[in-house]
């Protein structure tokens, strides 16, 4: 037995011995790419990564869904291997997280649009289509309303079914499923949807002006009295929930309704279906555009990363007809693209002020 | 004071009364025990259920011209040359020979999705490794497409609205074409047990993350248990009976109570971000694993110590053996069993924790199989997560085979634990 026991021990200390080693080891060199960032990009970065490693002679790149926010917290903690590459984010770079980077460092970095991703409203295809408005999905949506009667004050929100909203929606109860404030999707459908249909309400409009803190609680604030149910950040789940239950609508991305046509359909917004050509032509108003961030000082020190922007930026990976919109991603107009290739070859640092 | 016979009244009163009792409390526990069988029996139903057809896969089978000029047109027979070649194509012609009709590029394109993407590269190591194939004809068994897994395997439904549907009425057509001429067969889904992730759900594999899960129980094993056996003996055998020993018992126990992701927060700060070590590899998911299951692993330690009778460390006094001899020699091999069974408790928590993971990175997409603790891996429970929250529905039995998996090798695990608790067992 205490033979034994000095064998174990003599592993576990060659274990110790052997991390304790490694430091020196990791930071010396790393040869593939890391990626981090949002779980809206993950499905599509994923399969550039995936065809990048398997027709190249690099290691297929490590992507970490960490969400738009914690990505870009990691991205611009400093230059060095030890730190991420590229950064996925469902929403544009914040003027504080440009800042966040520069004080560390980290100061060009080179902006990519990949495309666009549509946000829906969908229910189960054996219930009847919903045709919505902002304006209607925010009246059933937000914790304050302004007051049926006109009057230009703020009542809680009073509509438990669609057709008290407006006569011509069905008569159920509004129950919509939808992902958790932490969700990127969830801050995309609260700023396209609810604020676009809060604003319609003209003197609600006008606070804006005054008070934009004042504004976005009463635009953004969702309510809280079991209409609207928080179904975690899982889609499919929203999804098998749809199907489950006719009467509710759930959010999420075009993606998983790409996924899953025959069994939920996507709601119309302001007359639009979210169709795949509609969401590509900008005409439908819950979408958002996608990007991805690279560290310029990386580019060459990581071996792949400037043939991993190349296959990324592809037309068989972003164009019309490449693989990213098989995936359910919206590809962005040509001359967009056009622009977009050129800032990545000639790997241009972004600047906020643009766009 | 009661006489005889007013006993044996009060007795025969009372006893019809106890004697339900007695009935009803074993009727609660059999009433448990159903219920906890009940639900171990959805859950392995629905799991298995859902799972077990994922260990099929639907393959194609296709007569594929390995074109020289395709694959190797300076024929100089150079790996490098033939990795880099088109496969995809020599697939797609061999499809067209099978389907001749499909003529505009929107037909192709839709004919061409039904193999799987990944065929090509599968197509292409054959042939890289067997350069002989070139110039000839060879039928090959190619895996199909997600799309067309599910109509096979019957997860998706045919009829119905067109535009509706994933697949077209006319891919549902060469789909019935190819299975009337025997060329769609069903087989054994060894990529499943061989490759890393994927975003293809038909090339995704579990076998990178079941590596990775094993990397970081090693290092946690190796750790935790000499290091939670040796502070059980200490403080249970040497320790003096001070304020700070207290101190230390009650942190220990403590701790074992802390949540897991508070673990992941300090192997961030500490293992990544002080020490250096690489985000996403095992190594530092067993070091912060291994400070989640070390108190445990000390408290089972431990009680299992306490329960050595008094007799055998006296006997052993007795005779004139040392503190030292008498643990090493007499009580720690009786408290071994029972430390087995802690270190088996603290490591099978330590297969399905997913928390203190997030913070180490190792919620990510990996596709090559790491090879050595350091390498980036991802754990069997993050593979569950992450291909749950995908979209496309193959991945749906694949989540539930990936569970599977997972069960699996708690089973292996522990029946490896008993095998070796029971060789350690000695009776008094």
């Amino acid at each position: 037995m205490s033979i034994n026991m000095k064998a174990a021990a003599c592993v576990a200390a060659v274990v110790i011995g052997g991390a304790a080693g490694l430091p020196a080891q990791a930071q010396s060199a790393r040869d593939y790419i890391s990626i981090v960032g949002s779980s809206t990009v993950y499905p599509f970065a994923t399969v550039v990564a995936e065809n990048f490693g398997r027709s190249t002679r690099f290691k297929t790149p490590k992507i970490e869904s960490t969400g738009s926010g914690g990505g870009l917290k990691l991205f611009c903690s400093g230059v060095g291997v030890g730190n991420p590459d590229i950064t996925n984010s469902s929403r544009r770079i914040k003027q504080s997280e440009v800042d966040l980077c520069a004080a560390n460092g980290v100061a060009d970095i080179v902006e990519v649009k990949i495309g666009y991703d549509g946000i829906v409203l969908a229910n189960s295809v054996s219930s009847a289509v919903y045709r919505l408005t902002r304006a209607q999905i925010f009246l059933a949506l937000a914790r304050e309303v302004p007051d049926p009667d006109g009057s230009e004050r703020l009542v809680p929100n009073p509509y438990q079914k669609w057709s008290d909203i407006d006569p011509t929606l069905p008569a159920d109860v509004i129950e919509v499923l939808g992902p958790p404030p932490t969700s990127g999707t969830r801050d995309a459908f609260v700023e396209l949807a609810m604020e676009g249909g809060c604003k319609t309400f003209g003197w609600i409009g006008a606070i804006k002006g005054q008070d934009k803190n004042r504004f976005k609680s009463i635009c953004h604030t969702i309510r809280e009295d079991g209409r609207f149910i928080e179904a975690g950040e899982n889609d499919n789940l929203i999804v098998q929930k749809l199907r489950a239950n006719p009467q509710a609508l759930g959010i999420f991305g075009f993606s998983f309704l790409d996924q899953n046509e025959d069994t939920v359909q996507g709601s119309f917004v302001d007359g639009q279906a979210p169709t795949f050509d509609a969401i590509a032509a900008g005409a439908y108003p819950v979408s958002r555009p996608l990007y991805f961030y690279v560290k310029k000082a990386h580019v060459e020190a990581i071996p792949g990363v400037r043939e991993y922007l190349a296959e990324f930026t592809s037309d068989k990976a972003m164009g019309e007809d490449g693989y990213l919109a098989d995936k359910g991603l919206i590809p962005l107009p040509n001359d967009e693209r056009l622009a977009v290739i050129r800032a990545v070859t000639g790997l241009e640092p972004m600047t906020l002020t643009r766009n | 004071m009661l006489t005889g016979e007013q006993t044996r009244v009060r007795v025969a009163a009372s006893l019809a009364r106890r004697y339900r009792q007695e009935f009803l409390f074993r009727l609660f526990g059999i009433v448990s025990i159903v219920i906890g069988v009940g639900f171990l029996l959805f859950l392995f139903t629905t799991i298995i259920g859902n799972g077990y057809s994922a260990f099929w896969q639907t393959t194609i089978k296709l007569d594929v011209m390995i074109e020289e000029s395709v694959v190797d047109p300076d024929g100089s027979r150079d790996p490098e040359t033939l990795a880099a070649a088109n496969y995809a194509r020599l697939i797609q012609d061999a499809l067209l020979e099978v389907y001749p009709e499909a003529a505009g590029r929107r037909d192709r394109r839709a004919l061409k999705s039904l193999v799987s993407t990944g065929a090509a590269y599968i197509l292409r190591d054959r042939v890289v490794d067997d350069p002989a194939l070139i110039g000839t004809r060879h039928s090959f068994w190619l895996l199909a497409d997600d799309e067309v897994d599910m109509l096979i395997k019957g997860h998706v439904e045919a009829g119905g609205d067109e535009a509706l549907r994933r697949l077209s009425d006319r891919q549902v057509g060469w789909i019935e074409g190819l299975q009337a001429a025997g060329r769609i067969k069903k087989r054994f889904n060894t990529q499943f047990f061989t490759a890393g992730d994927s975003r293809e759900p038909e090339m995704a594999g579990i076998w990178g993350a079941t590596k990775g899960s094993f990397f970081m129980l090693l290092v946690t094993l190796l750790l935790s248990f000499p290091l939670g056996v040796a502070a059980a003996v200490y403080l249970e055998e040497f320790a003096p009976n001070n304020r700070w020993v207290d101190v230390i018992e009650v942190n220990i126990n403590n701790l074992a109570a802390v949540p897991s992701i508070v673990f992941g927060l300090l192997g961030l700060a500490v293992f990544i971000n002080f020490v250096g070590l690489p985000r996403s590899a095992p190594i530092v998911g067993g070091l912060v694993l291994t400070l989640m299951t070390l108190p445990v692993v000390i408290i089972a330690g431990r009680a299992a110590l306490k329960s050595v009778p008094p007799s055998v460390r006296e006997a052993a006094l007795g005779v004139g053996a040392s503190q030292m001899q008498v643990i090493f020699h007499h009580v720690l091999p009786l408290a071994m069993p029972g430390m087995l069974t802690g270190a088996i408790i603290g490591m099978a928590r330590a297969l399905g924790e997913s928390a203190p993971l997030l913070m180490i990175g190792m919620i990510a997409f990996i596709v090559e199989v790491p090879n050595s603790p350091t390498d980036p891996a991802t754990a069997l429970p993050v593979q569950v997560y992450l291909w749950a929250d995908s979209p496309e529905r193959a991945f749906v039995e694949r989540t539930s085979a990936a569970i599977i998996v997972l069960l699996a090798f708690l089973l292996v695990m522990n029946a490896t634990a008993v095998w070796l608790r029971n060789r350690f067992e000695r009776r008094w």
